[in-house]
């Protein structure tokens, strides 16, 4: 069970028989009032949303879904194989079904795959993915301390802001939950 | 996982011009009150039994509470002949974090002997209108897509002609629901303060458990929120004087409390055998971080601290 202060961006409940992520999470408290937890909800097997908002008090039963290891193997279409490197079973989601995970998705990246009744439906990628910069203006050195940022492109097509003293060629490391720029990787 | 010493300076660097308009909001505001016969006190931020409220909970510092206000001992300072007085503090509450809110957070808290409410909203607007014109806000702030007239006087609305304005449901068929708080938060508080600040006044009693009833209307208290960009950003009330009936409102909290299972706090017996000795008064409770929110233009309240949370 869960209660209202585990809610959060990306957390998965059961409602009414089916899988639900939390899509936006947003806490309020009047003044004086009493906390609320404003969500917006994502039926996970057919993409509806609605929004509600719980109290303190309220309970959650968690989604039953179990998540596989699989390999990215191959776009084909718009169907995404991937690869249970167990069994060597192949299971394909849709582009609906990735989602903004396309972003980050690179040749051979291992990603969680979610079943819900043994069905893939989604998929989640670690937390943290290391891509190169192929694309980048130049640094004009001294431009540290602004705190500025510039957009760059990285290897799987994606823009991301990152700070001026990224270059080209550079990995960098990325929050794939909020699509930002964490830190740069040496080596 | 641990970010570069770079990348650390990165983020702390894109936070200059906020910090720089936080510290020059605070300086502000300590003139404004310089010059109008106030005087700065601190209070304790580690309290034996701070303020029993229904939904408010205080984090345990040992056998104490950090604050979760300064009020109380600000209450017997004004009751021991302190008449104009003013805090900037540190308030730490339990559970209470998102874009709006911090777990630890800046306070401006002040009180003035022989005001009521309406008198307090007259001074709050005047400090507010020094203080953004002492750091050059003058005219309009700029907030999200939208311009802020904020020359004054600003507009006030009962929280009855809020609901009946921007709410599908009246106020008093929302206390029946018990969908106050649902319905302030998701109808009203959006539409507040979006093209000047709003003062919202005369709280239903029951939601204003520091605050003196109104006389002619004992369900209603003489309470007011000032709203800028549909934010919260102050609280102010004219103060109950009455010991028994601020005892047996502490004890509903007590008794509300109990049944979430929150902290036991002792009974403020100090405070109560204070308040007998309190002039009429009324006090206030501003975010600062919030306003700096607004000056900076910023959407979350971590870009106007150094450091949230999550960052240490």
């Amino acid at each position: 069970m869960y209660t209202a202060s585990d809610l959060r961006k990306g957390l998965r409940l059961k409602i009414e028989g089916d899988p639900y992520v939390i899509t936006e999470f947003n806490f309020v408290k009047p003044g004086k009032g009493q906390a609320l937890y404003r969500t917006k909800l994502k039926n996970m097997l057919n993409g509806n949303q609605f929004e509600r908002t719980f109290r303190s008090v309220d309970n959650f039963e968690p989604a039953d879904l179990r998540e596989k290891k699989m390999q990215f193997l191959y776009k084909e279409g718009d169907k995404y194989c991937f690869m249970d490197n167990e069994n060597y079973e192949q299971v394909y989601l849709s582009e609906d079904q990735v989602g903004e995970a396309v972003n980050f998705l690179i040749d051979n990246i291992e990603a969680e795959i979610l079943l819900f009744e043994d069905r893939p439906i989604g998929i989640s990628l670690p937390n943290f993915v290391e891509l190169i910069v192929t694309e980048a203006e130049p640094w004009a050195k001294g431009d540290t301390v602004s705190g500025a940022t510039k957009p760059v492109k990285v290897q799987t097509g994606a823009t991301v802001l990152v700070p001026t003293f990224v270059t080209e060629g550079e990995k960098i490391r990325i929050d794939t939950r909020t699509g930002e720029y964490l830190t740069r990787v040496k080596g | 996982m641990s970010i570069s010493h770079q990348d650390d300076h990165f983020y702390l660097a894109r936070k200059a011009e906020n910090l720089r308009l936080r510290a020059g909001l605070i300086l502000a505001l300590r003139r404004f009150f310089a010059g109008n016969d106030f005087l700065e006190i601190e209070t304790p931020v580690r309290v034996p039994s701070p303020a029993p409220e229904e939904h408010i909970e205080a984090l345990p510092s040992g056998n104490w509470f950090l604050q979760t206000s300064p009020e109380l001992y600000m209450k017997r300072l004004l009751a021991a002949g302190y008449p104009r007085i003013f805090q900037i503090c540190k308030c730490f509450r339990a559970d209470e974090r998102g874009k709006r809110h911090l777990p630890e957070f800046s306070m401006l808290e002040w009180y003035v002997a022989g005001f009521d409410y309406l008198q307090l909203m007259n001074q709050c607007e005047a400090l507010l209108e020094a203080a953004l014109g002492g750091v050059g806000q003058t005219r309009t702030l700029a907030w999200q897509d939208r311009k802020i007239r904020i020359t004054t006087p600003w507009e006030r609305m009962t929280v009855d002609e809020a609901f009946l304005k921007y709410a599908p449901v009246s106020l008093d068929e929302s206390m029946r629901l018990d969908l106050f708080d649902e319905n302030l938060t998701e109808w009203v508080e959006p539409n507040l303060g979006m093209d000047r600040p709003t003062f919202l006044y005369d709280y239903p009693a029951k939601l204003a458990a520091l605050a003196k009833n109104k006389k002619d209307n004992p369900a209603l208290a003489e309470r007011f929120e000032l709203y800028i960009g549909g934010m919260e950003i102050a609280n102010g009330f004219s103060e109950l004087i009455d010991v028994d009936e601020q005892r047996r409102r502490f004890e509903e909290a007590q008794t509300a409390r109990a049944k979430k299972d929150w902290s036991r706090y002792g009974m403020p017996e100090k405070f109560l055998e204070a308040l007998a000795n309190m002039p009429p008064s009324a006090g206030i409770a501003l975010g600062i971080d919030r306003l700096v929110m607004l000056l900076a233009n910023a959407g979350c309240i971590e870009d106007v601290v150094a450091f949230g949370p999550e960052s240490l």
